[in-house]
């Protein structure tokens, strides 16, 4: 960033000469540097898988959740400061229950994206407000077919049939593309979502991490949950094996 | 976009539209001196309910709690709406019926539905019991009267709570208690003897025996309440078994005896 200093940074409200607007490049680093989040579209189902880091053994297991219910048939992923997320969260849960309110059924997860974009890019717009330091992926099953959207710090969404945000979303991306997604069943896009957080996963920089799954899909009837423990212990197994083999045939090869 | 009266919007406006008499001071809106014409209606508030379910049962058995309601919302004394469900199932462990004005169901359903979802939301494992819902309930019900503006409703919530039954209700005034045999409106005065009775005499009964029971006081409200339908729906929750909203039953009837005097007066 060849403008840092310039005095272009300090706020959302102005643009840098270059047409830039730095704050909100700042909030996306605030995404890199958190866990890498990865959604995954499939052919009847979308599954999160959060690679959760932690960063003292004293803290309890499966507290700072990054994956939420937004409504029944909502869930939502996040990467980037936890607090800033839970705001996202708690303001999807309003626009959810509203439209509920307004029209009886559940809110159509395109609106939903709208609405969610439209807020996180409000906090673009004005000097006495900073950008949220966080990306939310959104998941739903409706009319028997999965969708998936994302939403940046700037307020840009896309939908998807793959994605991923955080520290590791390149080499993720580029494992993402390997996969036939449309093809895969709900079974097979756990197992490859779990792979993809262990092998990008360093080692090196970050000792521990919890891998957090949620779905929606038919397996689900249509509602957002976790996956259950048998089945992510099964994936994070095959992914633990499938790692310690890939190693074993370097070691081979030298 | 409130366009000005009898103007369209390319002539120009009078020149002191809507200001004070001359002498007079402004009338900013929101003051006391104000008078709007908003104001001058007065509010209104619910002081009769206007299409009406009658009345609800609720009794304790053996293994859990059995709600009963009928079909009909009348509309007066006219029979408008026969097809109104009016037991609901709230979550895996309560169920709730409610008589009184529909409309005012329909809202309530939503809030509590509403509620559910936020519950789930949260994904901590817990799930709403019924001795809390039937306190929230009260608590709705007495702050809506306490500002005359009552939800018109008998509701009578049932559930599994601690591995125990519970039956409770709350009415338009925020009344409440909770019994083992319950019947609201017309129900309390023909369904009740005959169901503490049968409660008295067995307090363990089969979920057979509550039907059967029910059966036979949905039959009596029929002949007997002339707000009341041949059609009801039960809804039953139990430890084992869970929710089951059942329905609609139909009741037997029978009005022969009721030509017989009248054609031996002709």
């Amino acid at each position: 960033m060849s403008s840092i200093g310039t005095g272009y940074d300090l706020s959302a409200s102005q643009f840098s000469p270059d047409g830039r607007v730095f704050q909100v490049e700042y909030a996306q680093k605030a995404v890199e540097n958190s866990g890498t989040v990865l959604g995954l579209k499939g052919k009847d189902c979308v599954v999160f898988a959060v690679e959760k880091l932690v960063t003292s053994k004293l803290y309890e297991p499966f507290s700072n959740k990054r994956t939420f219910n937004v409504d029944q048939h909502i869930g939502l992923a996040v990467s980037g400061l936890i607090s800033d997320a839970r705001q996202i969260v708690e303001t999807a849960r309003l626009e959810a229950s509203n439209y509920r309110g307004q029209y009886g059924v559940g809110i159509p997860l395109k609106y939903l994206n709208d609405r969610l974009s439209m807020f996180m890019h409000a906090y673009t717009l004005y000097s006495a407000v900073r950008p949220y330091g966080c990306s939310a992926i959104l998941s739903s099953y409706e009319d028997n077919k999965p969708e998936m959207y994302m939403i940046d710090p700037s307020g840009v969404s896309h939908g998807y049939t793959g994605c991923a945000i955080g520290k590791a979303k390149q080499a993720a991306k580029t494992e993402i593309e390997k996969l036939k997604l449309s093809t895969l069943d709900h079974i097979s896009l756990v197992k490859e979502a779990a792979r993809i957080i262990y092998l990008v996963h360093d080692e090196l920089k970050d000792k521990q991490f919890e891998l957090e799954m949620s779905w929606v899909g038919e397996c689900t009837q249509g509602k957002h949950e976790k996956v259950p423990l048998n089945i992510k212990t099964e994936a994070e197994n095959a992914a633990r094996q499938i790692l310690a083999d890939d190693s074993d045939s370097d070691v081979d090869e030298i | 976009m409130s366009m000005p009266n009898k103007a369209d919007c390319f002539s120009s406006l009078p020149f002191w539209q809507n200001g004070p008499a001359p002498g007079a001071f402004y009338n900013f809106p929101g003051t006391a001196a104000s008078s709007s014409n908003y104001n001058d209606c007065g509010i209104q508030r619910t002081q009769t309910p206007m299409v009406t379910g009658s009345s609800v049962i609720g009794i304790q058995y053996k293994d859990g709690i059995i709600i009963a309601a009928d079909v009909l919302a009348s509309y007066g004394s006219l029979a408008r709406f026969r097809n109104c469900e009016r037991v609901m199932k709230v979550n895996d462990n309560i169920i709730l019926g409610a008589g009184g004005d529909y409309a005012d169901y329909q809202y309530l359903r939503s809030l509590i539905e509403q509620k559910i979802i936020d519950e789930k939301c949260l994904d901590d494992g817990f799930t709403l019991k019924p001795k809390s819902l039937h306190c929230w309930l009260t608590r709705v019900m007495y702050n809506k009267r306490s500002n005359f503006n009552p939800l018109w409703n008998n509701f009578i919530i049932g559930g599994i709570e601690d591995g125990k039954p519970f039956l409770g209700t709350v009415d338009k005034l925020g009344t409440a208690f909770s019994d083992p045999v319950i019947a609201t409106g017309y129900g309390a005065y023909l369904a009740t003897p005959i169901l503490t009775k049968a409660y008295d005499a067995n307090s363990q009964m089969t979920e057979e025996e509550a039907t059967n029971l029910i059966y036979k006081v949905m039959q009596v409200l029929f002949y007997r309440d002339a707000r009341s339908f041949p059609k009801y729906h039960l809804g039953v929750i139990s430890k084992e078994k869970g929710v089951e909203i059942r329905g609609p039953i139909e009741i037997e009837h029978n009005w022969e005896v009721s030509t017989m005097g009248r054609n031996q007066l002709r």
